[in-house]
């Protein structure tokens, strides 16, 4: 098995513990194309780990995280979820989106239906569950998120903040055991940007395993236990948040840091 | 002028020889019009989804009918349905039946197109998030993308049937018993009115029409409404 090398300490007592990771990226290689996304991904995260993924824009990082649920398929290589690749033909992808879920950039809320129906639907639908339990659950996670008050209004009647909230509240209706962010941050006013944050970090706290993609990185700093930084498809460097911030090694790093700092 | 020719005659533009005899005139046409767009709305919709499916099995055949019959003449069709009926059936159909079937088929390669439109129009983040929460690709349609996509689409819809309407006109090249029929018999009995009888049956399509498309852009205005508030 591949062993990363500078896998936090939290990491690596989970590693010995466990012989198999939890999520595993093999030699991963897309193409769009002729253009080439994503080179050779090697990466592996564990149970209720926390992992920040950077990079410039067409860097390849939310490509990544989509091939994890497969909104996009890989061309090479191999994506294994609880030691079974999930590119297996026996794998159900709607049984497999259902345990992965993902958040997006644009919230994508379904805009015809009420906030409360946005969360209940794929509980209903897809795990068979009973209305009224779809909706004790769907106002408890509201409630999580702080706005319950909210739940017979339409999308776009909530401000952006309010919006993402539902979108995590709606892929955590579906008890998913990993979580993708897809820039979830990025298309929100500065002042609703903490109020997801907010609820992402209480996330990570309750062990949930996440793989954000975000510019966040106060956020990265705080509740990551690895950060990657990926340019033109590949990972140059990854690292605790500690060394990342501090000490990162590779030029691009460093002059993307810059940037963003 | 004999406006007196109309005026004896308005029931039959209106409703034909019924109740004692056939249904005709006006209202058979608006009736083809109800029947032929509810029709062409399911076999459209069919086609319209074939036509967006990836699979090819699904996509080319979809593509090939929408191409053939938008690159048809309505005319055509009608002529087309009236004589091969027979053949294929082996017993003729009903004229009424004939131009009803033609105007299902030559509408529903439009709808297939409005429909097909309608769904390309919403933003793909639609279908990632439902497919993302584990929904299958029809319960996706069925419950996320159609309801919205068909909303956008009733205007277009709307236009349709409107031309529709006006087309019902050319039924009457089979015998089927519409307005513009109904219109010819009276003249071809009279003969003393045509400019009369031929202006009040263009009026009659003209109210039809007009009572629709003022419907039409009402509906635009409350649909652009709940998409201002949407966005």
């Amino acid at each position: 098995m591949k062993v990363c090398l500078t896998l936090s300490p939290k990491t690596q007592l989970k590693g010995v513990e466990r012989s198999m990771a939890y999520l595993e990226i093999r030699n991963v290689n897309k193409w769009f194309g002729n253009f080439h996304v994503l080179k050779n991904i090697n990466e592996t995260v564990e149970k209720g780990e926390v992992l920040v993924i950077c990079g410039p824009s067409g860097s390849g990082k939310s490509t990544l995280i989509r091939c994890v649920n497969r909104l996009e398929e890989i061309d090479k290589g191999e994506i294994l979820f609880e030691g079974k690749s999930i590119h297996d033909p026996s794998v159900d992808i709607n049984n497999l989106r259902a345990e992965i879920g993902i958040v997006f950039q644009q919230f994508n809320l379904y805009p015809h239906l009420t906030v409360l129906k946005n969360i209940t639907l794929a509980p209903i639908k897809v795990r068979k569950m009973p209305k009224d339990q779809a909706e004790s659950i769907a106002l408890e996670l509201l409630e999580r998120v702080g706005i319950k008050d909210q739940a017979h209004k339409y999308p776009a009647e909530l401000s952006g903040g309010q919006q993402q909230r539902v979108a995590i509240a709606r892929a955590l209706a579906m008890k998913p055991k990993v979580m993708l962010f897809d820039e979830p941050t990025s298309a929100l006013d500065p002042e609703m940007i903490n109020e997801v944050l907010n609820v992402m970090k209480d996330l990570a706290r309750d062990g949930m395993t996440m793989l954000c993609v975000t510019h966040e990185m106060g956020f990265a700093r705080e509740v990551a236990d690895r950060v990657i930084f990926m340019d033109q498809g590949e990972i140059l460097e990854r690292g605790t948040p500690e060394h990342f911030f501090t000490n990162p090694t590779h030029e691009r790093t460093k002059a993307f840091l810059k940037e963003i700092l | 002028m004999h406006w007196e020719v109309v005026w004896n005659n308005m029931d039959y533009f209106l409703i034909g020889a019924y109740p004692e005899g056939p249904l005709g005139g006006l209202a058979m046409g608006i009736l083809l019009a109800i029947g032929g767009i509810f029709g062409a709305f399911w076999l459209g919709l069919f086609f319209g989804l074939m036509r967006i499916s990836s699979k090819p099995w699904l996509k080319y055949p979809a593509m090939v009918y929408i191409e053939i019959v938008r690159g048809t003449p309505l005319l055509m069709v009608i002529f087309w349905f009236y004589f091969l009926a027979p053949i294929l059936l082996g017993h003729t159909l009903p004229e009424a039946t004939s131009a009803l079937i033609s105007f299902i088929v030559f509408t529903s390669a439009y709808i297939a197109e409005i429909v097909r439109a309608g769904i390309l129009a919403l933003p793909k983040g639609q279908m990632e998030a439902a497919r993302g929460t584990g929904l299958n690709h029809f319960q996706a349609m069925r419950y996320i993308i159609l309801p919205q996509a068909l909303r956008n689409m009733i205007p277009s819809f709307v236009n349709q049937f409107v031309s529709l309407t006006k087309d019902t006109s050319l039924a009457y090249i089979i015998g089927v018993n519409e307005l513009t029929r109904a219109a010819t018999q009276v003249n071809n009995r009279t003969l003393i009115a045509p400019t009369e009888i031929f202006l009040t049956i263009a009026v009659l399509y003209f109210i039809v029409c007009y009572v629709l498309t003022s419907f039409s852009r009402r509906l635009e205005k409350h649909l652009a409404r709940y998409q201002a508030r949407g966005r």
